[in-house]
């Protein structure tokens, strides 16, 4: 219960939709059992004793009490769902504010599917539950319990003959609820699996049809398509055992009423309308139990789904601002002290002891092959990961000091993967600062020379982007990407490998444009390209989390080590080729 | 008051910061010829499953009608009316066959019809995906990879229901209904006739209140389907938020979908929450005509033209199962615009033809040499929009050829021709002297791979996705190709070597690594030609210089055209062609091309210039 006690702050104020919607449930239930004594009635006291007179009366008040039904029967549904609808509105809103704050290391460590998952489904459920689920328990026990009432008071030995059968029905109800639901579960994951393999091939079709694999890939599908029709058909199966079988248990019930009632009536210790009463409320008792499974069930998945909401709303932030954190400007020198940092399940480091200095206006590069740490070392200096040994100085001050706002706005990041958002290209650059002049907007686009191929698309700067807008090329979306860091103005600039797709030229044209912003900015670069940090103030060679190299370009290729390595290899070419002009130039010349 | 617009401007700039699809809630006519399309899925089970489980259905409805007459017109008004206690008996023994013939009925009817419907569902998403699988190039180049899969899977999962219960079901409420009718008005029309009165306040309950109804949920799919677009974006963007601050400015948004959402909820709930009172108001006007009018039918007597006790509880009894069936039909008009709607989507699929189509006998290459030439060939994707002027080409077998020049220039077109994912405009395409269009298409693509830039991995082993070259090569040949191209160091270093499960998001695998994956899986197809697009992706150099050497050994007796970015594998073609806007502007060797100091020429040194001045 303490699921339903944690969300209470998110359902408890609404009690009163909640309790007048169970008053109104009341009302329901009671009068939806007048109906066989109305039968019973007509029958007995009006057909048999031949009192037409009473037929206004009775019709009267069965008319006052059916509307009465009416509008107790709307607000009870209608304040109902308003109870589930307000409380996951509500829910919603505090799910995506912690979202909003979760620290990166939860998300590196879950999928955007579960979390989704989790936000949809799980509140879905958590819903039904509160808009039906619990009044349902709540009209299945009344309206049991008001029709076995009148059974009892109309003929006690026919009851108990007519519901000899409930219990053999609940057994065999759960037991059907039991097997089907992971027979469920399993169509749902089939579903799952065909819905990959669908995705997969059409994301991948041009690899598909390049290597010529159709038929292939039919026979995969066909695969996951037999299974998904398989597991529904299993479902079927099931159903139709039990289904049947509940029907007729269901019947056994009116045959034995038919049987023994008739028996009473003949014998004169039960009147007809009594009997004809009786194969109404028959079904008022069984109806409901058919439904218990359905009851069941969805008050242990609401449990699951609640908890699985929970997890999310008390998850750790991790990243949390002292007390009273500075809000200060910041200029933007950046020191690393000894800096180690483990991951978070097991002992590996994924940096090792990481020193240096970067004072305003300077250019750090930093180099070495995939996952030797250059990515995380940039992303320890907005905090988006806390070290585990060491301290990140920025303008003399511990990171942690600062509001995390007032750190981060300083930070222009260009991420390695250009993630773009649903908005226009315009909202996009401007993403850091909406408040942003239509003159920054354009200066950030020329310098991160995405300008000229924005002002081609048909809308400009207007030009919808995401699930609805046009596709852009990956040197496109990094290029919008830098605009985006640019445009905030910021004291520190990272650059994560953020011209890998777009071409040469390009890329010595924003190399140019940049050096213009880097001037008064201390900036950080990653790249595999020798040729884009060989400018840089001090370049640090990564391996493994550690720093093999450090200095300029020109100390480095005295070094004779790992980037000088790297160098020959990218340089390879050039001294072939140029020296093969310089050649032909001095042949000319001759 | 000028700050006031401002801030106002600002706010409207915010709160409609991100845009999502709204669909719009489009009503589909009804269409018959649709209808008996779909029908035509059932027909190959028009012998088995249909005609046993309409039999099945027609069992048990006739025995849910029976027993109340029997209950009412037999053990009332004759058994206990006469105080006859064998017959009662007889009456109990018959009822209680009848129930058993029922449940073994049902068990049929539940059986018969979800194998018949998920059969149909099956062949009809088989047809459908496989039809996919031919389309050309220009389908997928034309929509996105989400809505494919919108047919392939909900459209097609939408008709589930009306494939399996639904159809059963509409025959079963059409016979109920039109049974009910006929026994009331045969027990007794006066009282048959007044009660009429409800059906058509219930057929205008079922239809028209339920369309108001429907539209208003319509909204709430609508607003609900923009608020998980944004929440999905919201979490892949979350890095991107927390970077730039903006987490306080995107739960502004966020709370305004959200609202918006809450409200279309209201709206919905409220109506629907009409629609039980008033179908049991309805139940109630019946019922009251049921005890005026059958009672003052009951006191007048049968010999005067009256009912007896039973006909009055045999009423009581059908009156409770008019609604079910009327519902169910109200709900199947629902189901059957719904599946208008899906059905369209779907055939605008299956009456898709591949735009380029094989010819009958169409040659089949027994062992293609590789020889390819370009006759005059003029090729657009657009009308207007020409990608390639005029191209004449001639590739020998076992030749390497590079295309060279800038984005745009036509390089992809003319690999995109060879494997005939496109037809020219003009002119011919040839292999091995054979013109394309002559050729078998899947001996063509067979003997044809393709490397691309951005390599897609499949989710399955690493072992598997390499096996997607030759799909019957044995594991140590999967190893073997894995090792000539290099890439068995990386994949021996991963935690289960190649068991490991690699998926397309996962960020298992570098850029680089990817290659060489896709390098094995070229290498294990063994293809006559070699089309090879390479990436300008930056990868770390230490695999680069081994991307290097898996080309040599992957170019090694086969024809070649590579897409070429690095210097060194251009340079090494025996052929080079420069590109410009769909034209060739010069070819030859790379120390002629120097030579010449042409367009070739200043586009290496410029290379070179650039990469000294960064």
């Amino acid at each position: 219960m303490h699921i339903f006690k944690r969300l209470q702050q998110f359902y408890w104020p609404y009690k009163k939709y909640f309790i007048n919607s169970l008053i109104s449930l009341l009302f329901v239930t009671g009068i939806t059992v007048v109906y066989p004594i109305v039968l019973q009635v007509t029958i007995d006291d009006i057909v048999l004793k031949d009192r037409f007179d009473l037929v206004p009366y009775v019709a009267l008040i069965f008319f006052g009490l059916m509307v009465v039904k009416g509008v107790a029967t709307f607000v009870h549904q209608y304040l109902g769902d308003l109870f589930g609808v307000t409380t996951v509105y509500k829910i919603r809103e505090s799910l995506y504010e912690k979202l909003q704050t979760l620290s990166f290391t939860y998300y590196d460590n879950s999928k955007t599917g579960d979390i989704m998952s989790r936000l949809t489904e799980d509140v879905e459920r958590f819903r039904m539950f509160l808009s039906v689920g619990f009044a349902e328990i709540v009209r299945i026990t009344l309206l049991i319990g008001f029709s076995l009432a009148v059974m009892f008071y109309y003929s006690i030995p026919l009851a108990l003959v007519t519901m000899a059968a409930m219990p053999f029905l609940i057994v065999v109800v759960l037991r059907f609820d039991r097997k089907v639901h992971p027979v469920f579960r399993q169509i749902r994951k089939s579903f799952g699996r065909l819905n990959t393999r669908v995705q997969e091939n059409i994301s991948g079709m041009h690899t598909v049809k390049s290597l010529s694999r159709e038929d292939y890939e039919i026979e995969r599908f066909t695969k996951s398509n037999d299974d998904y029709r398989q597991r529904y058909l299993e479902s079927a199966s099931i159903m139709s055992k039990y289904f049947p079988l509940m029907e007729i248990i269901g019947n056994i019930c009116a045959t034995a009423l038919l049987a023994f009632g008739g028996y009473l009536v003949i014998n004169g210790s039960l009147a007809l309308g009594e009997l004809v009463a009786f194969f109404s409320l028959v079904w008022y008792i069984l109806g409901p139990l058919m439904n218990l499974g359905f009851v069941v069930n969805s008050f242990s998945q609401s449990k699951a789904s609640g908890e699985r909401i929970i997890q999310i709303l008390d998850m750790d932030n991790q990243i949390n601002e002292i007390p009273n954190a500075r809000k200060d400007s910041i200029e933007g020198n950046v020191v690393f002290d000894d800096v180690t940092l483990s991951y978070a399940n097991t002992d590996e480091q994924a940096l090792k002891n990481i020193s240096f200095e970067a004072p305003k206006g300077k250019v750090i590069g930093l180099i070495g092959a995939t996952g030797s740490g250059k990515t995380t070392i940039t992303q320890l200096i907005p905090r988006f990961y806390e070290p585990s040994k060491g301290n990140i100085y920025i303008d003399g001050r511990p990171v942690t000091d600062y509001s995390l706002h007032s750190l981060r706005k300083v930070v222009g990041f260009v991420l390695q993967e250009p993630f773009l958002f649903s908005m226009t290209i315009r909202d996009n650059i401007a993403y850091g600062v909406p408040e942003a002049s239509e003159e920054d907007i354009v200066a950030a686009a020329k310098s991160a020379q995405a300008h000229d191929f924005i002002m081609e698309m048909p809308e400009g700067y207007d030009t919808l982007l995401g699930e609805r807008g046009m596709g852009l090329s990956g040197g496109q979306k990094q290029r919008i990407a830098i605009a985006r860091a640019l445009c905030i103005q910021p004291q520190i600039l990272i650059f994560d490998d953020a011209t890998s797709a777009v071409d040469m030229e390009t890329e010595h044209a924003i190399q140019q444009a940049l050096k213009e912003e880097m001037a008064g900015r201390t900036s950080f670069i990653i790249a595999h390209r020798i040729s884009s940090l060989k400018h840089a103030d001090e370049i640090l060679v990564l391996d493994n989390g550690s720093v093999v190299e450090r200095g300029t370009h020109d100390e480095l290729l005295e070094n004779k080590g790992t980037y000088e390595r790297i160098y020959q290899i990218q340089y390879q070419d050039r001294d072939v080729v140029m020296g093969q002009t310089e050649r032909k130039e001095g042949a000319y010349e001759t | 008051m000028k700050h006031k617009q401002e801030a106002q401007f600002l706010e409207e700039r915010h709160l409609s910061r991100f845009h999502y699809t709204m669909d719009q809630a489009v009503e589909k006519p009804f269409n018959w010829q649709q209808i008996w399309r779909l029908l035509t899925y059932l027909k190959p089970y028009s012998k088995t499953y249909l005609p046993g489980a309409i039999l099945a259905m027609l069992i048990s409805t006739a025995i849910r009608l029976i027993v109340p007459i029997l209950i009412g017109k037999v053990a009332i008004d004759v058994a206990i009316a006469n105080k006859d206690m064998t017959m009662l008996m007889w009456l109990v023994v018959i009822v209680g066959i009848l129930y058993v013939l029922s449940y073994i009925a049902n068990i049929f009817q539940i059986k018969w019809v979800n194998v018949l419907g998920q059969n149909a569902i099956f062949d009809m998403r088989q047809q459908l995906f496989s039809h996919v699988q031919r389309l050309s190039h220009r389908f997928f180049d034309e929509r996105s990879a989400g809505s494919i899969l919108v047919r392939i899977l909900n459209d097609i999962n939408s008709l589930q229901e009306l494939f399996t219960n639904g159809i059963i079901n509409l025959l079963m409420d059409v016979v109920t209904l039109f049974g009910i009718v006929v026994i009331l008005f045969v027990l007794s029309p006066k009282l048959a006739l007044a009660i009429m009165v409800i059906l058509p306040i219930m057929f205008y309950i079922s239809t028209a209140l339920r369309r108001t109804i429907r539209r208003t949920w319509q909204q709430v799919r609508i607003q609900q389907s923009r608020l998980n677009s944004h929440l999905n974006e919201s979490i892949q963007g979350v890095r991107i938020t927390q970077s730039f601050t903006q987490e306080k400015q995107n739960e502004e948004y966020f709370d305004g979908i959200n609202h918006a959402t809450f409200n279309s909820w209201r709206v919905a709930t409220k109506k629907s929450a009409f629609f039980r009172p008033l179908v049991e108001m309805s139940n109630a006007i019946g019922t009251i005509i049921l005890i005026a009018y059958g009672s003052f039918l009951i006191l007048q007597g049968v010999e005067n033209g009256g009912i007896e006790v039973g006909t009055f509880v045999t009423f009581a009894f059908f009156l409770g199962m008019f609604w079910d069936p009327i519902s169910r039909l109200g709900q199947m008009y629902n189901q059957l615009l719904v599946a208008m709607a899906a059905s369209e989507r779907i055939y605008e699929f299956l009456d898709e033809k591949p735009n380029v189509d094989e010819i009958e006998h169409a040659h089949e290459f027994h062992a293609m040499q590789g020889e390819i030439e370009f006759d005059h060939v003029k090729f657009a994707y657009e009308e207007g929009r020409i990608a390639l002027h005029d191209i004449s080409l001639h590739v020998d077998a076992g030749e390497t050829i590079a295309l060279v020049g800038h984005t745009g220039s036509g390089k992809s077109t003319i690999a995109n021709l060879v494997s005939r994912f496109y037809d020219p405009v003009s002119g011919a395409v040839k292999i091995d002297g054979h013109d394309l269009r002559d050729v078998s298409l899947a001996e063509l693509r067979e003997r044809i791979s393709v490397v691309l830039q951005d390599t897609f991995i499949f989710s399955g082993s690493i072992l598997e996705n390499i096996r997607f070259g030759n799909p019957v090569a044995t594991d140590a040949e999967v190893i073997e190709a894995a090792q000539a191209v290099g890439a068995d160091d990386f994949i021996q270093k991963l935690p289960e070597g190649y068991q490991t499960e690699v998926e397309e998001r996962g960020s298992i695998l570098s850029a680089g690594e990817r290659q060489l994956l896709s390098f094995a899986r070229a290498l294990l197809a063994d293809p006559s030609i070699l089309i090879l697009d390479e990436a300008t992706a930056s990868i770390d150099t230490e695999t680069e210089v081994k991307i290097q050497e898996a080309l040599n050994i992957l170019l090694k007796d086969r024809t070649a055209i590579i897409i070429a970015h690095r210097l060194s594998t251009i340079r090494d073609a025996d052929t080079i062609y420069v590109l410009e806007q769909g034209r060739i502007l010069e070819h030859g060797s790379h120390d002629m091309l120097m030579e010449e100091r042409g367009e070739y020429f200043s586009l290496i040194q410029s290379q070179f210039r650039m990469l000294d001045s960064m």
